[in-house]
């Protein structure tokens, strides 16, 4: 039997921030234009260098802000580039109005955004506040648990973005701080490999194709609005096929497969925790304990929140007995926050009718420890013995809760 | 024009066909009518200027009316014509004769 040969890398310890821009190297984009933020700054410091270095051949643009900033990367875009940026919670806060128009005018933009709270009161730490309320942009948004996934995603984002089923823009997040700032193993990949994965951006339309003139952004009445929004649902639609797609031919290529969702210890569990992110480690050291004491505890890791993977979430999760969904953001006022609404959802429409609760957990960087997800899967095993999942909504290391 | 579904339009509205929107007829639009009296027009080209639609139709230095398919009925060259050989008139009142 023949070994399989996956592309050898080099292993190297990189800051998150400095992984992001490594494959913003690695893959020398037309244009960034991009404005420092913490916990981003060190992407767009880290990438200028490169610029002033001479490693790479982009046109950088260091904007006013980050309105400007995506401003900048969509008519670039639009001009035929590839256009790469990042951000993070207040920036993409104030990117808000553009980043209605990337989706909607389909330019391919990627974005890494280093996942970081909303004041107030004034934050700057991990949580996933900024990405979860730009859910509805028409972005598609996939979520890095370690820094390697860092890495990955930020390769895998371009051609899923670009893809000609798909042609709508990605944000890859990671946790500030917590990936960002703390240095990770990565194996890099040579960068002539990420360069042939990534290929050339070939656009269908470009406002530089003078033998073609091309509008863009035209005024679109109640007539077409519409019809075009459907046309970007269906870019969603796609997406769910492409991201598996680019996904397996990653693992192909480096030994690291990638899907929409990531189960662990799931398969014969009995309780399961539901997270996307970062904490999803701590997790995973919780399962293994737990097990450890003869529980049968599982995670579902949701990779890719948008498009939202609600036959994968609902075919891994049918059988639990109790399911505990981790939320890092908080829908004031709604009835569930962002994961558990969709996580209900693709469970309730396949007539499962399952126990399950909502925990929101690790606002403005407070970090939950694997002995509190031991706690979630202890109150999990109660809500199985008693058959009563109140409150459905709770909170995991706050205070007086 | 007959309207098209979302599988048939170009993606997100681009226009990939320069100069189609005489295809739109924005005279549709229209309340108000600009009817010129030519005995007052003395062919100064002031509403050809100041159109922002190019709906004055003119040829050999001469203005020979309005394209009532795209005219919007601003009013802009009503107000601008020095000899006030332009008035706007209802369109409904105007379709009546």
């Amino acid at each position: 039997m023949q070994e399989t040969q996956y592309v050898k890398g080099k292993f190297v310890a990189l800051e998150g921030d400095r992984v992001v821009a490594e494959v913003m190297r690695q893959i020398n984009p037309d244009v960034v234009a991009a404005y420092p933020i913490t916990p981003q700054t060190e992407v767009v410091q880290t990438f200028s260098e490169f610029v002033a270095d001479g490693r790479v051949d982009t046109e950088f643009i260091a904007v006013e802000s980050e309105h400007a900033a995506m401003s900048a990367c969509i008519g670039a875009s639009a001009a035929g580039a590839r256009a790469l940026t990042a951000t993070c919670g207040a920036g993409l806060a104030l990117m808000w109005e553009m980043l209605w128009c990337a989706s909607g005018l389909r330019c391919p933009i990627a974005m890494a955004v280093v996942n970081r709270s909303l004041s107030a009161p004034l934050n700057i730490l991990t949580d996933q506040t900024d990405m979860m309320g730009a859910r509805d942009t028409g972005w598609i948004q996939i979520y890095a648990e370690n820094h390697q996934e860092v890495y990955d995603n930020a390769i895998q984002a371009v051609r899923i973005a670009e893809h000609p089923d798909v042609v709508l823009p990605v944000m890859h997040g990671l946790a500030g701080f917590v990936l960002g700032h703390t240095l990770g193993r990565v194996e890099m990949l040579p960068d002539e490999v990420v360069k042939e994965f990534v290929g050339s951006y070939k656009p269908r339309y470009s406002l530089l194709d003078i033998e073609h003139p091309t509008t863009f952004g035209a005024y679109d009445h109640w007539d077409y609005f519409f019809e075009h929004k459907r046309q970007q649902w269906e870019g969603m639609n796609c997406a769910l096929k492409v991201i598996a797609e680019v996904g397996e031919e990653y693992g192909k290529l480096t030994g690291r497969h990638y899907g929409l969702v990531e189960p662990y210890m799931l398969e014969d569990a009995e309780v399961a925790i539901v997270i996307i992110g970062s904490a999803a480690g701590a997790v995973r050291v919780a399962a293994d304990q737990m097990r450890a004491q003869g529980v049968k505890a599982g995670m579902l890791k949701i990779r890719c929140f948008r498009p939202f993977p609600p036959s994968a979430v609902a075919g891994a999760l049918k059988d639990k007995k109790a399911i505990a969904v981790m939320d890092r953001s908080s829908c004031f006022g709604a009835e569930g926050n962002p994961v558990f609404i969709e996580v209900c959802s693709s469970l309730f429409q396949r007539g499962i009718r399952a126990k399950v609760v909502d925990y929101t957990y690790g606002l403005g960087g407070r970090d939950t420890v694997p002995g509190e997800f031991c706690q979630v899967y202890r109150d999990l095993l109660q809500v199985v013995q008693t058959g009563v999942a109140e409150p459905v909504f709770r909170y995991l290391g706050l205070r007086d809760f | 024009m007959a309207q098209k579904g979302w599988k048939e339009i170009s993606l997100a509205g681009l226009v990939a066909d320069p100069g189609n929107s005489v295809a739109y007829e924005t005279g549709t639009w229209r309340a108000f009518r600009p009817v010129i009296d030519f005995d007052k027009c003395t062919h100064c080209m002031f509403c050809w200027i100041y159109c922002p639609d190019g709906t004055i139709m003119v040829e050999d230095s001469k203005v020979l009316g309005v394209d009532l398919k795209h005219c919007k009925g601003c009013g802009i060259c009503a107000t601008e014509c020095p000899r006030k050989a332009i008035i706007m008139v209802e369109e409904a009142k105007a379709q009546r004769g």
